[in-house]
């Protein structure tokens, strides 16, 4: 059986450029940082956009769906306890150069493909609800 | 092709030296240090009191622990050094950079004889335990940091380690162009052939397909064998002008040209192409600095802290064609010291030890000088190769250098 993710979560420092992040999952929408001028998401969190240089960004929903862009079975034990995970790179549907390393659930090895359609789940830890990806539901 | 010389054309290395390699050797880094520094210094036919610039990667507390060795104000020190010139530091086009700088240095007068050095004690600051993640990602319980930067986002995910974030390129390059686990275990036995002809390599047992096989799984596709292993060791150069070469005792390395180009993203996940990253601009930006071409090239000593690498850096640095690295060394014989490019003749890092780039630099300098050995080159004809490659770095970090033997 492959884990969610290892035994122990070490976890980012909440600052003000990437709590909005960090915590988006508790009302179960993944948000990122949108520029008002010109529509560009932007990720990481950063106080201009890279587009248009515009400052003017906030924090905007975005639907969850992602394409798996590449993944990997972690074994080796960094992380004392714990059992083989899954650490995927997956590209949003809004904006595909948009990635985030994350961790592919309810999904084993063997059944994970290059390109499949993912969708966010959040997992709480703490202060922080990680952003994690399931295999999309088809309806 | 540019109008003017480059300007790191003026530098050669007139010397070069290392120190004892090897796993848990128990020496401080400063002593490894000394001693292939004042290798490097009478293997240029110097003295202490010739050099006039000092140089490493990367400099002050970076890192794991063992990972940075001792800084520039500790080394000119402990060589009571006089100097003109000194650059330490980790931000730059891979763990080169250092050297790359002292090429400016040296072509803009700032120095005459700079002393460049990189010095690894990971093994021995490992001590007993296992290798560590990045960040020392240990158990749970109080007190346990937060982290900030690229590595918030990589962290909480487990992708703790430089080899998960590694695995993702080789995965995606199965995905697009094929590449097996057979062909990518052909970085890692040319290594091990290649070690066992270097009496310095970390690890000269004999290695076959079925051995690396069968090791443990570490990240998929990656095993054990297609990752470097955490080294003691220092390597050292001088770096002079060129108006110095015909006095230096030994043949001068020419530098032909350096890449130093980050045109993508400086990230490892939001690189635009995941399966190249910085070695692609890297690798073009020194071609753009030429006339030799990469059918000049007669070794190529390619960064292969992870074994994917040296696949993507034959295909940045124009060595094949994109994406056909795969199919190159797919029976090993093309990368063999006996072969059209022969590739990390010293074992590479993989066998040869984690010396962090700097060990594949002083291997193109010994292939030039046809100092090899057993292991040397021999072009047709029978002298020792013309014109060398050597790149460093993996993910958003890479830098790449071109070394001639004579004046190009």
């Amino acid at each position: 059986m492959t884990a969610d993710g290892p035994a122990f979560r070490l976890l980012p420092r909440l600052e003000p450029e990437n709590e909005f992040f960090w915590t988006s999952g508790a009302d179960g929408v993944l948000r990122f940082l949108r520029c008002a001028a010109c529509r560009t998401y932007v990720h990481p969190p950063s106080p201009v956009c890279p587009e248009c240089l515009s400052r003017d960004l906030a924090p905007e929903a975005v639907s969850g769906r992602a394409t798996l862009v590449a993944h990997t079975l972690n074994v080796h034990g960094w992380i004392p306890g714990s059992e083989p995970y899954l650490i995927g790179l997956v590209a949003i549907d809004e904006q595909p150069d948009v990635r985030l390393t994350t961790n592919l659930v309810g999904v084993e090895p063997e059944d994970v493909t290059t390109g499949m359609a993912l969708e966010v789940t959040f997992e709480p830890n703490d202060d922080v609800w990680l952003p994690l990806f399931r295999p999309a539901d088809p309806s | 092709m540019t109008v003017e010389e480059p300007l790191e054309r003026r530098a050669v290395i007139s010397g070069i030296g290392q120190s004892a390699v090897g796993r848990h050797l128990g020496r401080t880094g400063l002593d490894l240090t000394a001693e292939a520094c004042l290798a490097a210094v009478a293997d240029a036919g110097l003295t202490r009191d010739d050099i006039d610039g000092l140089a490493t990667y990367p400099g002050m507390g970076t890192g794991t622990p063992g990972f940075a060795g001792p800084t520039t104000p500790e080394v000119q020190d402990a060589l009571r050094l006089r100097l003109n010139w000194h650059d330490g530091g980790g931000e730059g086009p891979g763990q080169m950079r250092a050297l790359i700088a002292a090429c400016l240095a040296v072509g803009a007068g700032l120095a005459r004889h700079v002393l460049v050095y990189r010095t690894v004690t990971e093994s021995t600051a490992q001590g007993a335990g296992g290798r560590q993640g990045i960040g020392g990602a240990g158990g749970g319980g109080g007190g346990v940091p937060r982290f900030s930067g690229f590595l918030q986002w990589t962290l909480p995910f487990g992708a703790v380690s430089a080899v998960n974030w590694i695995a993702l390129v080789a995965q995606r390059r199965m995905h697009e162009f094929g590449l097996t686990r057979e062909q990518l275990a052909q970085i890692a036995l040319n290594g091990r052939r290649n070690a066992a002809l270097n009496p310095q390599a970390v690890y000269r047992d004999p290695l076959d397909l079925d051995g690396y096989l069968a090791a443990r799984m570490i990240s998929t596709p990656l095993c054990l064998f297609d990752c470097d292993a955490p080294s003691d060791g220092s390597t050292a150069f001088v770096v002079s002008h060129r108006d110095y070469a015909p006095d230096a005792p030994r043949q001068a390395c020419h530098v032909n040209a350096v890449g130093t180009a980050l045109r993508g993203r400086p990230s490892w996940d939001q690189f635009d192409d995941m399966t190249t990253m910085a070695a692609r601009d890297a690798g073009a930006s020194m071609w753009e600095r030429t006339d030799l071409t990469p059918a000049d090239v007669d070794i190529a000593q390619l960064y292969d802290g992870f074994s994917i690498l040296a696949m993507v850096w034959l295909e940045a640095l124009g060595l094949c064609g994109r994406g056909e690295s795969g199919p190159f060394v797919e029976d090993g014989r093309a990368i063999a010291r006996d072969g059209v490019l022969p590739i990390n003749t010293a074992g590479g890092q993989l066998s040869g030890g984690r010396l962090h780039g700097f060990g594949l630099i002083h291997e193109a300098c010994v292939q030039l000088r046809g100092e090899g050995g057993e292991r040397q080159v021999r072009r047709r004809g029978g002298g020792p190769p013309e014109v060398a490659a050597v790149s460093n770095g993996g993910g958003p970090i890479a830098g790449t250098l071109l070394l001639t033997r004579g004046q190009a």
